[in-house]
């Protein structure tokens, strides 16, 4: 891959950042990690996609010799690119199996070695409605899932109004906004629906919207943000930091009403157990959705990144290290926070996936 | 609409009346000014706002009953018929120019926002937030779309000329029939297909800017062949036959008088074809990859391409969102402008090889 | 299908030129032959697993659905989208090539001409933006009054869409998608027609229409149906801009202005396929190898209907 230029205006622009990079090697102090050269490929999860943005000029900043590519073709896509050995890292909405890490059969690994697993993009989901006046609303569970699965249709109803006094609410129909295409973001948003309110939401876990449940699809992210945005008496989900000037819904978590933040997200991660039956460079999360620890939210979305812990012959494993090193660092988790809207790493996750990034081979 | 009158041909002005010159003109008006107050006191009686479009379109509606009923009177039936097809052929392109202004129109307010030099120049490597530029999505749009012109013209036009010069028997029928149903390969399959191909041939997770060119050439093939064999069975085969009898070669004829003749309809069909493609996201996704970075090597490394950097410009923005917009819709301003600019230089291609005839 | 044009071979012997040029020409059809076997062995190959799983191992199955019940929605969605598109498209790229072609001003041809074709440079992702942002929020007050004065009619039985990203906005924005390419051709198959027809047919005392309906349209309309095939090819397979705009899922109804519609094969695919794994994947290539199959369907029923017209071929 070369780094070519046109004109001489790009070539000042280029050389500033050079400068800048320069700047940021020095002040990380960091031993010789500037001498690295060569190529990192990685695929997976579009949701990643603006963190892998920041990390990866972060990283290049201080690397400049360094390029790291990410496909955000998907995380099915990405996984099955890791295990047919099309790349040396993979961004995935979710955790492998634990019988699919059985099978063994990643290209790029040692077999028999297993796989390195990171929660390292943390982003709340927020829940989002255009109303005119109404910036934002309390809602439970229960609510939410009656909305999403057609039983609640009009913003004037007792469920909503009951945990809402004070708002005056319209007597207008909802439109409930769901993702068209199969996502990570879907399959966490039900998954707190399904643990907290099983009787209204009852298809479970799911990626594919069940038909019976109607409502409107919008394709990606920014699909839903627009449908939302577009219609009146919408209600959507989606990845917070898109949330912009829409109004969001505050979540009944125990006994109190806790809105979207970064930082309950987090909390929320640091109080879910670990997924039992894995390796110890395995970091899967079953997020307890139905927490009722004091200022958690529990709608996260969690992507993992996926390595091996011994790369077959050949492969840039020092490059690797260094990349992951750099994403779980509050350097890297910063800037992710800043231009993606994500939640840092706690300090023991941390702590943890630290020393198994450092044992990559 | 009143040249119908015009250009009609020569009659005896007194065995049949017509309506004067200008009557197509005061009738639309009339209809119009009736449709706007119909229309004014409806709204007003309903408290709403006046509605220009609804206006219009209950005026054309009137305009087309009445120009048919004042023709049929005077004129008669045959002629009532013509002035009724004309207003029809009118409407349908206006109807056609609507969705075209507003498109264009949502592009280049949207787009223009980000035409500066910057966003020529540089590529998005490094880039965060505001800034950058889609000179590595052009490059790579222009090489990969280039070469699978470069693949699919020659290979195309050479096998309608098979079909309609040389072609007999199974193996034309074979290749007609199956050109049909390759129009049918739904992009995100060319690419798959083309990205098996390269894993094939060089190994797992290949994604190279020439698989990108390979899978638009399978999705462009079938639009050149179609387009130019139409064209080609046109070329009227007196032509034909006056060549064979000065004694030329039938290659020579094929070369000197039947693709001249029918060259501006072949450079439609080949800007048709690359109109067709360059507008691909998913199969260049699949196939040749996301990148950041510059890249004019074809045969290594992941290569962006303009549809692939508007999508994804457009669907992962950062929490700063506005850059992301601004520089998709410029990408998707300066794919349009691509385009015409090619679409200029086939016409220019057509007029100079044409020869002059008669229209 | 026998070319006219091969029948008038003259019998002399083949020159060098001849052979070498004849050659190419077979080499080229040939290999496009090749490259569509290996297509279609690829998705035959790939897509064949995915047909016969068994369902159960299948993520993106709901309960009790095998590929069969699958996929039946989905070319209801496909026919039915494209058909829309192509019934809205037909009649108005019919009335601008002829605009362009028999009423315009000839200076002013040319310029419309070329304006029009500007249309098929916009790449399907602007489509998309276009008809999810602007198109179907202008268009959503017309739903609503559909369905609240002529919902007695199955196809507007409502209830309306509150965003307006309905079947009918998609199969709207389709038949923009598709209007340059009918008109590209039609409008070049007809400035085609013989000037000396047209003239006699004047000279007759015929109006313009009399002209078009007698001499433009016969002679035209193989060409027209040709146009028709590779617009109704674009609609079948279009993915991002359906995706982008359509509201879909996997239902079978005709109703044109809820927010649950059917969606296309293609568009299914597009949206599905990020996210699958595993045997899911050659899932998602069987439902491609369904369209490449309605395609063929498609295309053998056009060009039977056009050989059957051939006599007002130019080639003739």
């Amino acid at each position: 891959m070369n780094i070519t230029r046109i004109g001489s205006v790009a070539a000042i622009a280029i050389a500033s950042t050079l400068v800048l990079a320069s700047c940021a090697g020095a002040s990380e102090g960091g031993e010789g990690s500037s001498d690295l050269t060569g190529t990192l490929i990685g695929a997976g999860a579009s949701s990643q996609q603006s963190a892998q943005e920041a990390w990866v000029v972060g990283f290049q900043t201080a690397n400049p010799d360094v390029t790291v590519e990410y496909d955000p073709i998907g995380s099915g896509g990405g996984r099955e690119t890791f295990i047919g050995g099309g790349s040396q890292f993979a961004g995935s909405d979710r955790a492998f199996k634990a019988e699919e890490i059985a099978e063994d059969n990643f290209a790029s690994c040692v077999a028999g070695t297993g796989i390195l697993e990171i929660p390292a993009y943390i982003s709340p989901i927020a829940v989002i409605f255009n109303l005119d006046g109404i910036d934002s609303l309390n809602m439970d569970g229960a609510t939410i899932a009656g909305i999403f699965a057609g039983e609640i249709t009009n913003w004037s109803d007792d469920a909503i109004a009951a945990q809402n006094e004070g708002v005056e609410l319209p007597d207008l129909a909802i439109t409930a906004v769901h993702r068209a295409d199969d996502s990570g973001t879907t399959a966490n948003f039900t998954d707190y629906l399904a643990a907290v309110a099983p009787d209204v939401w009852t298809v479970g876990v799911i990626e594919t919207w069940p038909t019976e449940y109607g409502g409107e699809a919008a394709p990606q992210t920014s699909g839903v943000i627009d449908a939302v945005t577009n219609g009146t008496g919408t209600i959507g989900y989606a990845d917070a930091s898109r949330a912009g000037d829409l109004g969001t819904v505050a979540v009944k978590v125990g006994d109190e009403y806790v809105p979207y933040s970064p930082e309950a997200a987090a909390a929320i991660i640091d109080a879910s157990p670990r997924e039992e039956g894995r390796g110890d460079t395995d970091i899967a999360i079953a997020i307890d959705r139905s927490s009722s620890a004091p200022n958690v939210y529990p709608i996260v979305l969690v992507s993992y990144l996926i390595a091996c812990n011994e790369y077959a012959e050949g492969a840039p494993v020092e490059l690797v290290k260094a990349y992951l090193s750099y994403v779980i660092s509050a350097e890297g988790q910063a800037l992710a926070a800043e231009s993606a809207g994500s939640a840092p790493i706690s300090e023991a996750l941390f702590t943890e996936a630290q020393a198994a990034i450092d044992a990559i081979k | 609409m009143s040249s119908a009158t015009a250009t009609s041909p020569v009659t005896n002005a007194f065995a049949a009346s017509r309506l004067p010159r200008f009557s197509t003109l005061w009738i639309l008006l009339a209809s119009l000014a009736v449709s706007g107050v119909v229309v004014g006191l409806v709204t007003m009686a309903g408290d709403a706002e006046f509605n220009v479009g609804l206006a219009v379109f209950f005026g054309a509606v009137i305009f087309a009953v009445a120009n048919y009923v004042i023709s049929l009177l005077v004129e008669g039936s045959r002629r009532a018929a013509d002035r009724l097809v004309t207003t029809l052929v009118v409407a349908a392109f206006t109807v056609a120019m609507i969705p075209l202004v507003s498109l264009v129109y949502t592009v280049v307010v949207m787009g223009s926002g980000r035409i500066d030099w910057d966003f020529f120049t540089l590529s998005m490597r490094n880039v965060l937030g505001e800034g950058g530029g889609a000179a590595h999505a052009i490059v790579g749009t222009l090489l990969m779309t280039g070469l699978a012109t470069v693949i699919s013209v020659p290979i195309g036009l050479l096998t309608s000329i098979y079909l309609v010069e040389y072609g007999r028997g199974r193996l034309a029928q074979a290749i007609t029939f199956f050109v049909d149903v390759m129009t049918g390969i739904p992009s995100i399959v060319a690419g798959l297909f083309a990205f098996a191909l390269f894993e094939l041939i060089l190994g797992p997770g290949t994604r190279v800017g020439l698989s990108g060119a390979i899978a638009l050439t399978v999705l462009m093939l079938p639009v050149v062949v179609r387009s130019s064999e139409e064209i080609l069975r046109l070329v009227p085969n007196e032509l034909r036959e006056a060549s064979y009898a000065l004694g030329v070669p039938k290659w020579l004829t094929i070369l000197k008088v039947v693709i001249p003749t029918s060259i501006a309809g072949i450079s439609t069909g080949v800007m048709l074809s690359i109109a067709r493609v360059i507008g691909e996201t998913a199969p260049l996704l699949i196939a040749a990859g996301f990148s950041n970075n510059f890249n004019y090597d074809l045969t290594e490394g992941r290569m962006q391409s303009l549809p692939v950097y508007v999508y994804y410009s457009y669907i992962s923005q950062g929490t700063d969102f506005a850059p992301y917009i601004e520089r998709a819709w410029a990408g998707a301003l300066t794919l349009i402008a691509i385009v015409m600019i090619l679409n200029l230089i086939a016409r220019l291609v057509a007029r100079i090889f044409a020869p002059k005839l008669g229209r | 299908m026998s070319s006219p044009a091969a029948k008038l071979r003259p019998k002399s012997a083949q020159r060098p030129g001849d052979r070498v040029f004849s050659a190419s020409a077979l080499t080229a059809g040939s290999l496009i032959l090749a490259i569509l076997a290996a297509v279609a062995g690829f998705l035959i190959l790939e897509g064949i697993p995915g047909v016969l799983a068994d369902p159960n191992d299948v993520s993106i199955f709901d309960d009790g659905v095998d590929f069969v019940s699958f996929v039946i929605p989905l070319i209801f969605g496909t026919l039915w989208a494209a058909a829309l598109a192509l019934v809205m498209a037909m009649p108005v790229a019919l009335g601008i090539a002829l605009f362009i072609s028999h009423y315009a001003p000839r200076k002013l041809a040319a310029g419309l001409g070329y304006t029009i074709d500007l249309l098929a440079a916009v790449p399907s992702v602007v489509f998309g933006l276009w008809g999810a942002n602007v198109l179907a929020p202008m268009i959503q007050p017309a739903y609503t009054w559909l369905a609240e004065n002529l919902g007695f009619i199955p196809l507007f039985a409502g209830p309306a869409s509150g965003t307006g990203r309905t079947i009918l906005t998609a199969a709207i924005v389709l038949a923009v998608m598709v209007l340059p390419i009918i008109t590209a051709i039609s409008r070049e198959v007809f400035l085609q027609t013989p000037r000396l027809y047209e003239e006699a047919a004047l000279a007759l005392g015929a109006t313009r229409w009399e002209v078009i309906r007698t001499v433009v349209l016969p002679f035209g309309r193989p060409g027209v149906i040709s146009g028709a095939m590779l617009g109704l090819g674009r609609a079948l397979g279009e993915t991002m801009a359906v995706a982008m705009v359509l509201s879909g899922s996997g239902i079978i109804n005709f109703d044109l202005i809820s927010s649950v519609n059917p969606t296309t094969i293609a568009a299914n695919v597009a949206l599905r396929f990020p996210e699958a794994y595993g045997i899911n994947v050659n899932v998602l290539i069987a439902t491609g190898l369904i369209l490449f199959a309605i395609t063929l369907v498609v295309n053998s029923i056009a060009r039977y209907i056009v050989n059957r017209r051939k006599e007002f071929s130019g080639a003739n």
